[in-house]
């Protein structure tokens, strides 16, 4: 796979729920190292679309790449091997976070290392402290989720996700349950990421940190990408009606 | 018109106590033991998402809930034999019964306390890449099993009184013991003071054991 191909690739992604289309019919493509964010009002399809990518949600049709590995949806359930050593690639972090709360801080990030990757104890040990060293939180990782706030809890989860060296990190809304002090911390860690060429798939409403570090930024609206480009095309010279709308009720 | 009160008949017999004690808490044990490991069978396949494994397991679940146990151990006495043409010994019969009971109402513990575990818990274990078996050993149980600790540890406590259900088939529990001697010595007042007493001081520390479990919230 050469560098100029993308790290990530959806084409005509849908996902209904019965007669409800959640999902319809979304492409993208990420390259290595590229930072893509997702806006759109709320119910426009963009979790579901992030999450048909891990698979947490099975996508009803459509083709996805993630590196080498392409799946084909629609045609024959996935097996649950399948399933788990795609999302093995695919990093989550949530909007809720959910760290396990019967683990310390450390223990959560070891876990896929130890559990799923088969990692010798000692060393998935050395890496989660490095891990949790770099989101800031090498001091607390003796310490189990709930005596963490909202956003050290979410580092953890950000470096839980990290360790599993996932091709690719799909982050969902992953500041909207943080109280807005502790917003700065985590966009923090988020920007040294794209400093380092993490691939990410960002679903968010912070417009000024779209700003500052997208690549790429993709407005979603009724299950549809409805228009994407850059940082400044997007947001400053947006074209699509809907789009407009948007970010005016946005910036009241 | 005054009862002489005369404890001392509850002594007559020493060895039929140590035997029907025995008796008692081997069933107790026993059968608490195989109907949490039925229960966790069960619950787990009440959970499955095939209706042929669910339909079955839920009908057994529900019919051992609602129907009293003393019919359960008299029917697995009396009525099985019948029907498989079969006789089975009354300690048999009686352990079955007192099994699929505890069975029943474990499942459904087992069942309720792992659907009591958010769902972000499942999808972030999945998210890792986790397959279903390490998800439950690694995430969902072991949240899960603190959860039901109190309610198991109720059950079992109900578990080992019902085993007084027992002597109705004859199998020489403290129950059984009590009532051969209520016969013999026409006490039944002080005999069954005393077996009231005797399985108090059985359970009691158990009852405690579950408060203090209540309490810990180390995780």
């Amino acid at each position: 796979m050469s560098d100029a191909s993308p790290m990530i690739e959806v084409r005509d992604l849908a996902k209904s729920y019965g007669r409800v289309e959640a999902v319809r019919g979304v492409s993208l493509a990420v390259r290595r190292g590229e930072a893509q964010f997702v806006i759109g009002p709320s119910g426009c399809g963009k979790s579901t679309f992030l999450r048909c990518i891990n698979l947490l949600e099975e996508p009803s049709a459509g083709w996805l790449r993630v590196g080498d590995t392409v799946i084909e949806f629609g045609r024959h359930r996935l097996s649950a091997r399948e399933q788990a050593r795609h999302r093995s690639q695919v990093g989550m972090v949530f909007q809720q976070f959910h760290l396990f709360p019967h683990m310390t801080a450390l223990q959560n990030v070891m876990e896929g290392l130890v559990t799923v990757k088969r990692t010798d104890r000692h060393e998935a040990r050395r890496q989660a402290e490095l891990l949790l060293e770099k989101v800031g939180l090498a001091d607390k990782r003796d310490v189990y989720p709930r005596h963490l706030s909202g956003g050290q809890a979410q580092r953890v989860a950000i470096a839980r996700a990290l360790a599993m060296q996932p091709r690719v990190l799909l982050l969902d809304e992953v500041t909207s349950a943080l109280d807005p002090e502790l917003v700065g911390e985590v966009l923090e860690v988020i920007r040294q990421l794209t400093l380092e060429g993490m691939t990410m798939i960002l679903v968010t409403h912070e417009m000024a940190f779209a700003r500052e570090v997208a690549h790429r930024i993709v407005f979603m609206d009724e299950g549809q990408i409805v228009e994407s480009g850059t940082a400044e095309e997007v947001l400053d010279h947006p074209r699509n009606p809907r789009l407009q709308s948007f970010l005016r009720r946005f910036r009241r | 018109m005054e009862y002489g009160w005369d404890f001392s008949v509850v002594l007559l017999r020493p060895g039929n106590w140590l035997r029907g004690f025995l008796v008692t808490m081997i069933y107790a044990i026993a059968t608490t033991g195989a109907g949490l490991l039925l229960g966790l069978v069960c619950g787990i396949l009440l959970l499955s998402r095939h209706a042929l494994l669910v339909s079955p397991v839920h009908l057994y679940v529900e019919f051992f809930r609602s129907t009293p146990l003393l019919i359960q151990i008299v029917w697995f006495y009396y009525a099985l034999p019948v029907v498989i043409g079969l006789t089975i010994p009354a300690w048999l019969a009686a352990g079955l019964g007192l099994t699929l009971y505890m069975g029943a109402f474990s499942a459904e513990i087992f069942r309720a306390g792992i659907i009591s575990i958010e769902k972000g818990q499942w999808q972030a274990a999945r998210a890792l890449g986790m397959m279903p078996v390490q998800l439950m050993r690694r995430v969902i149980l072991p949240q899960a099993v603190r959860r039901m600790v109190p309610p198991f540890v109720n059950q079992s406590v109900l578990q080992l009184k019902n085993t007084s259900l027992l002597s109705v088939v004859a199998v020489p529990d403290l129950m059984y013991t009590g009532t051969l001697l209520v016969s013999e010595t026409f006490r039944p007042l002080e005999i069954y003071t005393s077996l009231a007493i005797f399985y108090f001081i059985i359970l009691y520390p158990l009852q405690r054991l579950a408060k203090s479990l209540e309490q810990r919230d180390d995780v």
